[in-house]
């Protein structure tokens, strides 16, 4: 697969220290909900950097939207937040991944677990499931340090009777908060996850620690290994 | 995702899905991978990939054996020289469209 031009139609923040980027991609042939695509900058001397983003849209939407939230000290991130303009033109190679991708036609229960922007594969799959009118059970836990960290206020706000968000504040919780704090051990994750007796499908996705961490948890709460698939996008530094 | 950004990236399989597409047709991200030292077996995508070696290295999320190397170096000429690694896959199982059939 060879890289694509990308043209950046729309850029506008999504949190404090997220942007969402807008994108036609030349000859796109559409993508199935959880994958993603790798972006790659060139230096005027020739150094390349690629790094791979979540898709947020979803397969229905004609345009492709990914969400960057910056890193301090990063490579690429800093660019595509800040300088990043209307009418510039990305290279985009995708969209890529088999593995962490739920269509519609699978069915449910989902159980959906982010960390930070790890929610961003379940933005395209929450809103693939609403303009698809699926049936299919949704649990999404969301895991998050502060109530302005939220990413996809929009999708997580629409989203239908069928699907459940529920948010873990690690960090600081909005005033009156009663639901889940702190990390997600095993007892947050017994209480607020489908469990094993509905054999769901689960997605985790986050940083690497934040990833492992809850996959281990679920296979201690009896989750089947192979019902779990992960993404991990690193750890902070 | 947002994949991290900085020096110290520990990645999964599913981030090397896309360079795997400069040499294969097909993407490998749920292909089944088995690794040649412990014999462990799990989607490539659910492997460990280490993103900032001067290679991209996978190793086996079970014993942490290195399962492939993998490196593109792109050249002023518009070619780019793949170097692919892959003694420490004992098998690698994908399911693809049978030839001759649609997609």
């Amino acid at each position: 697969m060879s890289w694509a031009r990308a043209v950046v139609r729309a850029t506008c923040p999504e949190s404090a220290g997220a942007v969402r980027l807008v994108l036609e991609v030349d000859g796109w042939s559409g993508h199935v909900a959880g994958q993603h695509v790798d972006l790659r900058l060139t230096a005027e001397d020739g150094y390349t950097a690629w790094r791979s983003y979540s898709i947020a849209s979803a397969p229905q939407q004609p345009l492709v939207s990914l969400v960057v939230q910056g890193v301090d000290g990063g490579e690429v991130s800093p660019y595509l937040i800040s300088d990043v303009q209307e009418g510039d033109v990305l290279e985009l190679r995708g969209p890529i991944g088999g593995h962490f991708v739920w269509r519609a036609a699978l069915g449910g229960p989902v159980q959906l677990i982010a960390g930070g922007s790890g929610v961003v594969p379940f933005l395209s799959m929450l809103e693939h499931h609403r303009l698809a009118g699926s049936d299919a059970e949704v649990r999404l836990l969301y895991a998050l340090r502060n109530p302005q960290d939220v990413l996809g206020t929009g999708v997580l706000g629409q989203v239908g009777p069928r699907v459940q968000v529920t948010y873990a504040y690690s960090r600081s919780a909005p005033p009156g908060w009663q639901g889940p704090t702190g990390r997600l051990d095993a007892g947050v994750l017994a209480e607020h996850v489908c469990g094993p007796a509905a054999a769901p499908q689960t997605f985790v996705c986050g940083p690497t620690g934040f990833v492992e961490a809850v996959a281990g948890a679920l296979v201690q709460l009896g989750h089947v290994p192979t019902s779990i698939k992960t993404e991990r996008y690193g750890d902070a530094a | 995702m947002t994949s991290i950004d900085t020096p110290d990236r520990r990645l999964d399989g599913n981030a090397l899905a896309g360079p795997l597409l400069e040499l294969f047709t097909i993407d490998l991200s749920a292909a089944m991978a088995t690794c040649v030292h412990c014999d462990g077996t799990a989607p490539l995508g659910e492997q460990q990939l280490y993103a900032d070696a001067p290679a991209l290295v996978l190793r086996c999320r079970d014993c942490t054996g290195v399962l492939l190397r993998y490196s593109a170096d792109s050249h002023s000429t518009g070619i780019a020289t793949v170097r692919a690694d892959l003694s420490g896959l004992r098998l690698l199982v994908a399911h693809v469209p049978a030839a001759g059939a649609s997609r």
